[in-house]
């Protein structure tokens, strides 16, 4: 059995992995530089080469409202967004979750507006936190697509039951053509199976799916969300084994690159974390202890597998593509929350990088790491704010 | 009764949910004033309110939310709203 070696655009790559999916429903509305992920998908449709449904709608409200609809039917459903796209689909994404509606998601990290930007940025995922969706960050195409089959098992699984965001840096990966494995399709059915849902809509046994929750039992059902979150921590890295034994690629909520012996470890989610990796590469070559954390499960978040990545470190440094306006970064906050109660505690700084798509260089980390050992860094800061025009 | 998650219910939950504590005014019927139009019983958004064998009305209080439209259409003034004590 042999996968084949491609050189795809991002965007062409996951549009493939979906259809290896087999997924029953698709419903989107273009989105720059989601565009090519559901344009490649509809032709995909049209020509037959799935048998998917393609809803055509007028916003992502309606596409994700739709999928809401086609997954308690107990259809496999799939849809990607970016951005203001994002925004749009705020409300329903918290329907999706609440009602446990395992949908998967592609979403195109895009700033936000305004100052209107169709460049990158991870604003949009990052300010969903806590809608209840599994968030997982790709690296680079392979990733993008191998997170899809993944993020289907998590998020199908009787016990979860969440539905799950798979984020891929706009432009940087969806417009990139990089060599990717698209797996053969009997791998993937062997992989992930039919969804199988308990309960569906059916007019033979009617249900309510989101039904009317009073205050005497509303907290219950957000526990249930909560601990299904927790569990899907131990559900990633049991279908992530089962994974690479399939396919033998290796996957975990985190990745861990050169740290064992790291007195400076850095942070990050997405694209970056490449770019980084070579300027660290760099760095050792000068003898500098110099490692990266690379979170790929935002949420479940990987709190416990962070705490042993960096409790030897003597500093940590988390670099993230969001700002919480007048606090610091999400990212940053939620690794200094967890362990603020450690006993081993090296100091944590953050910087917001590659707003509004600002390119982030290889010197730029390195300069950011001389920053951080001279011990000039502030504990959150803009990376390489242009003075001058303020 | 153990929660499905994502609240999910079958048919009829409307009827097992008494909604009557929601109430903060309860309306009470007089029944020397009652002309027996049935006109409240027309207006009940809940459509809560049976008539009885002498044809008097008479809501559910497990499920009248005490939004006094009853006592606002009765051309009898038979029907009065009464702050509710609760325990």
């Amino acid at each position: 059995m042999i996968n084949e070696m491609q050189i795809l655009e991002g965007s062409k790559a996951v549009a493939l992995t979906v259809r290896s999916c087999r997924v029953d429903v698709i419903s989107a509305y273009p989105i720059t530089p989601q565009t090519h992920i559901v344009e490649d998908l509809a032709q995909m449709v049209a020509n037959g080469e799935t048998d998917a449904e393609y809803i055509k709608v007028e916003s992502e409200f309606s596409a994700l409202s739709a999928l809401v609809g086609a997954s308690a039917a107990g259809a496999r459903t799939y849809s990607s967004t970016t951005s203001q796209g994002l925004a749009l689909m705020f409300e329903v994404l918290f329907n999706a979750s609440g009602m446990r509606l395992p949908i998967v998601m592609t979403t195109v990290n895009r700033s936000l507006s305004a100052p209107l930007s169709i460049w990158n940025d991870q604003q949009d995922s990052i300010s969903v936190r806590d809608a209840g969706w599994i968030q997982l960050y790709a690296e680079n195409n392979q990733e993008t697509s191998d997170l899809l089959p993944i993020a289907y098992r998590v998020a199908e699984d009787k016990d979860i039951l969440l539905p799950a965001m798979c984020c891929m840096d706009g432009f940087v990966l969806t417009h990139t053509f990089e060599p990717v494995e698209i797996p053969e399709q009997s791998l993937v059915d062997e992989f992930l199976p039919s969804y199988q849902p308990k309960y569906v809509l059916d007019p033979k046994n009617p249900l309510t799916f989101g039904a009317y929750a009073d205050p005497s039992i509303y907290m219950e059902f957000r526990y249930q969300q909560h601990d299904a979150m927790l569990k899907a921590y131990e559900k990633f890295e049991e279908v992530a084994k089962e994974f690479e034994k399939v396919f033998g690629r290796k996957y975990d909520l985190v990745e861990e690159y050169k740290i064992e012996d790291a007195e400076i470890v850095l942070i990050s989610m997405g694209s970056i974390v490449g770019t980084m990796k070579d300027a660290v590469d760099e760095l050792r070559k000068g003898g500098e202890k110099v490692g990266i954390l690379k979170i790929i499960s935002y949420r479940p978040f990987p709190a416990e597998k962070i705490y042993e990545a960096i409790k030897d470190a003597k500093v940590v440094v988390v670099l993230e593509k969001d700002v919480s306006v007048g606090m610091e970064g999400g990212l940053l906050s939620d690794i200094k929350s967890f362990m603020y109660n450690r006993e081993d505690r090296p100091p944590i700084v953050g910087f917001s990088v590659g707003l509004g798509g600002r390119d982030v260089t290889i010197g730029d980390i390195k300069g950011l790491v001389s920053k951080v050992k001279r011990a000039e860094a502030e504990e959150f800061e803009f990376l390489n704010l242009r003075r001058e025009v303020l | 009764m153990k929660l499905l998650p994502g609240g999910i219910v079958k048919p009829k939950t409307t009827v097992a949910n008494k909604t009557g504590a929601w109430r903060t005014f309860i309306p009470i019927y007089d029944e020397d004033k009652c002309k027996k139009c049935g006109i409240c019983e027309t207006f009940c958004p809940e459509d809560c309110i049976s008539v009885d064998e002498n044809e008097f009305r008479h809501p559910d209080y497990d499920f009248c939310k005490g939004c006094g439209i009853c006592a606002e259409e009765c051309p009898a003034d038979a029907i009065e709203m009464k702050y509710e004590e609760k325990e």
